[in-house]
C-alpha cells in the first residue's frame, strides 16, 4: 500500500474498494429513485417535483447542486496550494447566496412555474424573451457541465489508477457516470434527482466534517498551530513550468495566485464579481426553488443553504491547510499529483484513515459529480421543453404531456452530449469553464432577473439587449482572453489571439448587460400588454397570490 | 388567472392585479421590502468588495499577525462568514414580522376575490 502511495504514478489507495463503495452509494440512490418516480405524471411532478418538498430539505439539496467538485476538490487543493487565495475564492462562493436571499428566491417562486425564462418572460412578450432565457440557460449549463465532465476524467486517473493515456478505460468510466445520471433524471425526475442531492450533500457534509475534526484533533483545536505547521513543512514549491515558488509564510496572507501581477489582481476582482452575482443567476439553482409549496419555504431553502455551504466553506479552509501541513510532500506532492491540486482532499484522506477514508471520499467525489450534472440536465432540458419548444416552438399550446415528453428526449441528449464532450474534453485545462459560466449567469442572467422584478419601465427590448449582450460579451472576450490561447496554462498553447488582458470577463461584460437593459429599455417601445402584466407581476411576486401551488397526491 | 382578471375588469374597469397594486397597504408592503433589501444589499456588496480589494492590493496589512499565525486576513474572511450568517438570521426575522403578515393578509384578499 506505502509502494503505491509513494510510486511515481502517483496514485494512492485500493480502487476496487473506490468503486465499491461508490457502487453502494449508486445501489442506494437508485432505490431511491425509483421509489420516488411512482409519482411523476405531470410536468409540475417532473420539473418541480410536485412542489412537495420541505424548505429545509430543498436547502440541503441546494447545497448539494452548488457543492460541486470544483468546490469540494478544488477549493481544498487551491488552500493546500496558494494557501489564502483558495480561501479567497471560497468567500465569493458563500456571500453570493446573500444575493439569491434578498432579492431573488422568493419573488421569483412566486412569480414563475418551471423555469428561469417563466420570470423573465412573465410581462414581456413571450416567444423572443423566452427564446433568449432559454439560450442563457443552455449556455450556462452547457459549461458547466463540460466543467464537470472534464473534471470526472482527472478524477478517474487519480482514484481508479487508471492512466490518461488509457483513453477507453476512463472513457468507459466517463460514459458510466454519464449514464447512470440519465437513468436518474429519466426515471426519477426533479423529485428523484433532489433526492441524490440531499443524500450526496449529508455524505459530503459528513465526510469532511470527520475529516475537520480529525485534523484539528491532531493540532489540540488549535487553529494557528495548524498553519504553523503548513508554513513550516512548505517553504518552497516548483511549478510544473520549473518556477520556484516561495511559499512558507505566504501561505497565511493573500496574493500567491492571484496577487502576482497588476493584472491578475484586477483579474481576480473580475472574478470576484462573477462568483458574487453569478451565483443568484444559476439556472439550475433558480430552479429549485420551484420545489417548495411557498415563498416562505424558497425563503427557508436559501437560509438552509447559506449556513450549510458556509459551514462546508469554513471546513475546507482546515481541508485545504491540513492538506499542506499532514501529507508527506506537502504542496509539492499535491500540485505533481495525479489529478493535480485536486488530489489533496483525497491524499489528506488516506493520511488520515488509509484505505477506508480514501473510499469514501473518493465515492463522495464520484457522487457529487453524478448529483451536479443530473441537477444541471434537468434544468438544461426543462428549459428546452418548457421554454423552446412548448412556448416558443408550438405557442404554448401543447398537451403537458408532450412537453414532459420533450424533456425526457432532451435529458438523453443532453446526456449523450455531457459523455462525448467529457471524453474529448478529457485532460484539457478547461478549468476557466466554471468561472466562465458563473460569469455569463452574472452578465445574462441577473440583471434581467432584477430589472423585471424591481423595475417597472423594463421592457421586451430591455430584456433582450441585456441577455444577449451579456451573453455574447462573456463569451466573445473568453475566446480573446488568456484563458483560451497565447500562455503555457491556455487551452490553446499554440496560438496567440488574447487581445483581451483578463481571464474572466466579468468585470466588463456585468456593466456593460447593466447598462444594455438601461439602453434597450428606452430605446424599445411599450407595449400595453406589458403594462397591465407588471401590476400583476408585482402583487404576484410580493404576496404570492395565484402562485403554482403543491400538487397532492 | 385570465378568468379572474375579466371578472374583475368588467365591475371597475382594473383587473384585481391592478387595483391591489394601487392600495397604500401593497405599498406599505413594497416599500418594506425595498427599505430592507436595497440597503442591505448594498452594504454586503461594498464589505465584500473592500475585502477583495483589501486582499489584491494591502497584501502586508492582510499578513499582519494578530494571534499566533492568525492574521488580520483570516480574521477579515472569517467575518465575512459571520456577517453573513448574520444578515440571513436579520432578514429571516424582518421578513417574518414585518413582510409576511401584510403579504398574507393580501394574498387572501385576491384569492377570496376570485
Amino acid at each position: 500500500m506505502n509502494v503505491i502511495a509513494q510510486a511515481p504514478a502517483g496514485g494512492v489507495g485500493n480502487p476496487a474498494l473506490n468503486i465499491g463503495i461508490f457502487a453502494a452509494f449508486v445501489v442506494v440512490t437508485l432505490i431511491v429513485v425509483f421509489r420516488a418516480s411512482r409519482n411523476n405524471r405531470t410536468a409540475a411532478d417532473y420539473y418541480a417535483a410536485g412542489r412537495a418538498f420541505t424548505g429545509p430539505q430543498n436547502g440541503v439539496a441546494i447545497a448539494g447542486d452548488y457543492l460541486s467538485a470544483a468546490s469540494f476538490l478544488g477549493i481544498a487543493g487551491a488552500i493546500a496550494v496558494n494557501g489564502y487565495d483558495g480561501f479567497l475564492y471560497s468567500i465569493g462562493f458563500l456571500v453570493a447566496w446573500l444575493v439569491a436571499l434578498l432579492l431573488v428566491a422568493e419573488l421569483l417562486r412566486n412569480t414563475g412555474k418551471f423555469t428561469m425564462g417563466d420570470v423573465l418572460a412573465f410581462r414581456m412578450r413571450q416567444r423572443p424573451v423566452r427564446a433568449a432565457a432559454a439560450t442563457s440557460t443552455l449556455v450556462v449549463s452547457f459549461f458547466y457541465l463540460l466543467a464537470q465532465m472534464a473534471g470526472a476524467g482527472a478524477l478517474v486517473a487519480l482514484l481508479l489508477q487508471i492512466p490518461n493515456e488509457n483513453v477507453l478505460g476512463q472513457g468507459i468510466v466517463i460514459a458510466i457516470v454519464g449514464i447512470l445520471m440519465i437513468v436518474y433524471v429519466l426515471v426519477g425526475g426533479m423529485k428523484g434527482t433532489t433526492w441524490v442531492q440531499i443524500i450526496k450533500a449529508a455524505l459530503l457534509l459528513a465526510g469532511t466534517a470527520v475529516i475537520t475534526v480529525w485534523v484539528l484533533a491532531i493540532f489540540g483545536f488549535n487553529l494557528s498551530a495548524l498553519l504553523g505547521q503548513s508554513v513550516s513543512a512548505n517553504p518552497s514549491l516548483t511549478t510544473a513550468a520549473g518556477a520556484e515558488k516561495l511559499l512558507g509564510e505566504n501561505l497565511l496572507a493573500p496574493g500567491l495566485q492571484y496577487g502576482a501581477t497588476a493584472t491578475a489582481k484586477i483579474d481576480f476582482l473580475s472574478l470576484g464579481l462573477a462568483l458574487v452575482l453569478g451565483t443568484a443567476g444559476l439556472p439550475h439553482i433558480l430552479m429549485r426553488f420551484y420545489t417548495v409549496p411557498t415563498a416562505k419555504e424558497a425563503r427557508r431553502s436559501v437560509v438552509w443553504a447559506i449556513w450549510l455551504i458556509g459551514i462546508f466553506y469554513l471546513f475546507s479552509l482546515v481541508l485545504g491547510y491540513g492538506a499542506s501541513a499532514l501529507v508527506p510532500g506537502g504542496a509539492q506532492r499535491i500540485s505533481t499529483a495525479p489529478g493535480g491540486t485536486n488530489s489533496a482532499a483525497p491524499l489528506l484522506a488516506f493520511e488520515l484513515g488509509g484505505e477506508i477514508l480514501l473510499g469514501l471520499i473518493s465515492a463522495i467525489a464520484f457522487a457529487t459529480i453524478l448529483a451536479v450534472v443530473a441537477g444541471l440536465t434537468i434544468t438544461a432540458s426543462a428549459s428546452f421543453a418548457h421554454d423552446v419548444y412548448a412556448n416558443v416552438i408550438k405557442k404554448g399550446e401543447t398537451a403537458p404531456d408532450s412537453e414532459v415528453k420533450v424533456a425526457r428526449i432532451t435529458a438523453v441528449v443532453i446526456g449523450a452530449v455531457a459523455i462525448a464532450a467529457g471524453i474529448l474534453a478529457r485532460n484539457q485545462n478547461i478549468a476557466f469553464l466554471v468561472a466562465l459560466a458563473f460569469a455569463v449567469a452574472a452578465s445574462a442572467n441577473l440583471p434581467t432577473i432584477l430589472y423585471s422584478l424591481f423595475w417597472k419601465r423594463f421592457n421586451t427590448t430591455g430584456a433582450l439587449w441585456s441577455i444577449y449582450g451579456g451573453l455574447l460579451s462573456c463569451v466573445l472576450l473568453i475566446v480573446f482572453s488568456p484563458a483560451v490561447s497565447g500562455r503555457p496554462t491556455s487551452m490553446i498553447k499554440d496560438a496567440d489571439f488574447a487581445i483581451f488582458p483578463l481571464a474572466n470577463p466579468g468585470l466588463v461584460s456585468i456593466p456593460l448587460s447593466f447598462l444594455l437593459g438601461v439602453i434597450g429599455t428606452y430605446v424599445g417601445a411599450r407595449h400595453h400588454v406589458e403594462i397591465a402584466k407588471y401590476s400583476e407581476m408585482e402583487v404576484r411576486s410580493l404576496t404570492g397570490a395565484g402562485s403554482e401551488k403543491a400538487v397532492t397526491h | 388567472m385570465s378568468a379572474l382578471n375579466e371578472r374583475s375588469s368588467e365591475s371597475t374597469g382594473g383587473t384585481v392585479y391592478e387595483q391591489v397594486q394601487a392600495s397604500p397597504e401593497f405599498a406599505d408592503l413594497r416599500s418594506r421590502l425595498r427599505r430592507f433589501v436595497f440597503p442591505m444589499s448594498a452594504a454586503f456588496l461594498i464589505w465584500y468588495l473592500v475585502y477583495v480589494l483589501l486582499a489584491s492590493y494591502a497584501p502586508s496589512f492582510m499578513a499582519i499577525k494578530v494571534l499566533g499565525n492568525i492574521n488580520v486576513g483570516l480574521i477579515i474572511g472569517l467575518l465575512q462568514f459571520v456577517t453573513t450568517f448574520a444578515i440571513t438570521t436579520i432578514y429571516v426575522r424582518y421578513a417574518n414580522k414585518h413582510l409576511d403578515p401584510a403579504a398574507e393578509r393580501i394574498r387572501e384578499r385576491i384569492e377570496g376575490a376570485a
